[in-house]
């Protein structure tokens, strides 16, 4: 865009990458309807899909607002293709079983809970107001998932492997929300965000803490790590998923319901 | 015969307060495992809509409770004595929630 102040169309790529995560992640949670163990766990799922979903629209919309290019948070979810999620990989694994499910919550809600913190003092009012709202929304996802973690880990010994098979598999991708590449550098040096890598070892401390709480183990920390979601290079579960969440909007386009 | 056996954990009696120095009122029940998880549950179910203060949830084991036929020897005693009643005192005036 001609003209266009290049830190708007920054900070443009960074909404969708925090709104993709939120979509992403909270299209999977709404996967579980009809399926989680127990009635209140279903309404508990239901619920965090719903606040992240809420914080997609509010995120994407302030995306399409600063980028000028795509018309609404609509038109963002349901006519961008796989390439075009910038969403972290962690969020995008399927839902497995329901350790899997909570491990995957449970990671990226450390990092969340972390971020939107650190964000309220940006030098965007916008995103700093945004974040006030995701933080408050995500410290309670957090308590529920950190709560699950430990009676899953601390439970039976099926509950406990279950668990430890779900953190092993999920750990690869754990490094990839604390990269900063040359836009969010950018966006750094203008103090419009945080330096991702400020918030590592926080996140790291945190899980371990829990990790040792409920008698997991954490993964070995040196086994090489996954990244690649925030360029578009998703796994093939993501255009899967994807497929099922766009069908509706893409068969009536412009439907409203 | 046994009764089905229950997996969805104990259950629990939600209470939920609307605001700062009301009743906590009797809102549903929830099953959960333990007491975290009843109030989260509770939370979840009953408290997402809507304005509310706060919380209780209590193990309805820990209830006691006056069966049917407790009904002649605990309360009607009380309905033939009008006197009892408050409602031959005023109510000063400002006072609410009476």
């Amino acid at each position: 865009m001609a003209g266009r102040d290049p830190l708007a169309a920054d900070l443009a790529e960074y909404c969708l990458r925090l709104g993709d995560d939120r979509l992403v992640l909270g299209h999977r949670l709404s996967e579980w309807c009809g399926h989680a163990p127990v009635l209140e766990e279903e309404l508990a799922l239901g619920n965090v899909a719903l606040d992240l979903l809420d914080q997609a629209s509010l995120l994407l919309e302030q995306s399409a607002r600063l980028g000028g290019v795509a018309r609404s948070a609509d038109e963002l979810a349901f006519f961008r293709e796989v390439t075009g999620f910038r969403n972290l990989l962690l969020v995008e694994q399927p839902n497995g079983d329901f350790a899997m499910t909570i491990a995957r919550q449970y990671l990226f809600d450390v990092f969340d809970v972390h971020l939107s913190v650190a964000l309220q003092a940006s030098a965007d009012s916008a995103l700093a107001s945004l974040c006030e709202r995701i933080g408050k929304e995500a410290a309670y996802h957090l308590r529920h998932s950190r709560e699950w973690m430990l009676r899953l880990g601390d439970g039976t010994e099926e509950s406990h492997g279950r668990m430890q098979r779900a953190l092993d598999e999920l750990w690869a991708f754990t490094a990839e929300p604390f990269e900063a590449d040359e836009l969010t550098r950018r966006l750094i040096e203008a103090r419009v965000v945080v330096d991702p890598q400020a918030l590592r070892e926080p996140w790291c401390e945190q899980v371990r803490a829990t990790l040792a709480e409920a008698g997991l183990d954490a993964p070995e920390a040196s086994q090489p790590m996954q990244s690649g979601g925030r360029r578009g290079r998703h796994g093939e579960a993501l255009g899967r998923m994807l497929s099922e969440m766009q069908s509706v909007a893409r068969a009536f386009p412009g439907a409203s319901w | 015969m046994d009764a089905p056996r229950d997996t969805q954990g104990l259950l629990w009696e939600v209470f939920v307060q609307e605001e700062g120095g009301a009743a906590h009122v009797h809102a549903g029940s929830v099953h959960a495992a333990d007491r975290e998880m009843a109030l989260q549950s509770a939370r979840d179910v009953y408290a997402r809509r809507g304005r509310v203060a706060s919380v209780w949830v209590v193990e309805s084991a820990a209830i006691a409770a006056t069966a049917p036929a407790d009904r002649a020897s605990f309360f009607e005693p009380a309905f033939d004595k009008v006197y009892r009643h408050p409602q031959f005192y005023k109510v000063p005036r400002g006072v609410r929630g009476i």
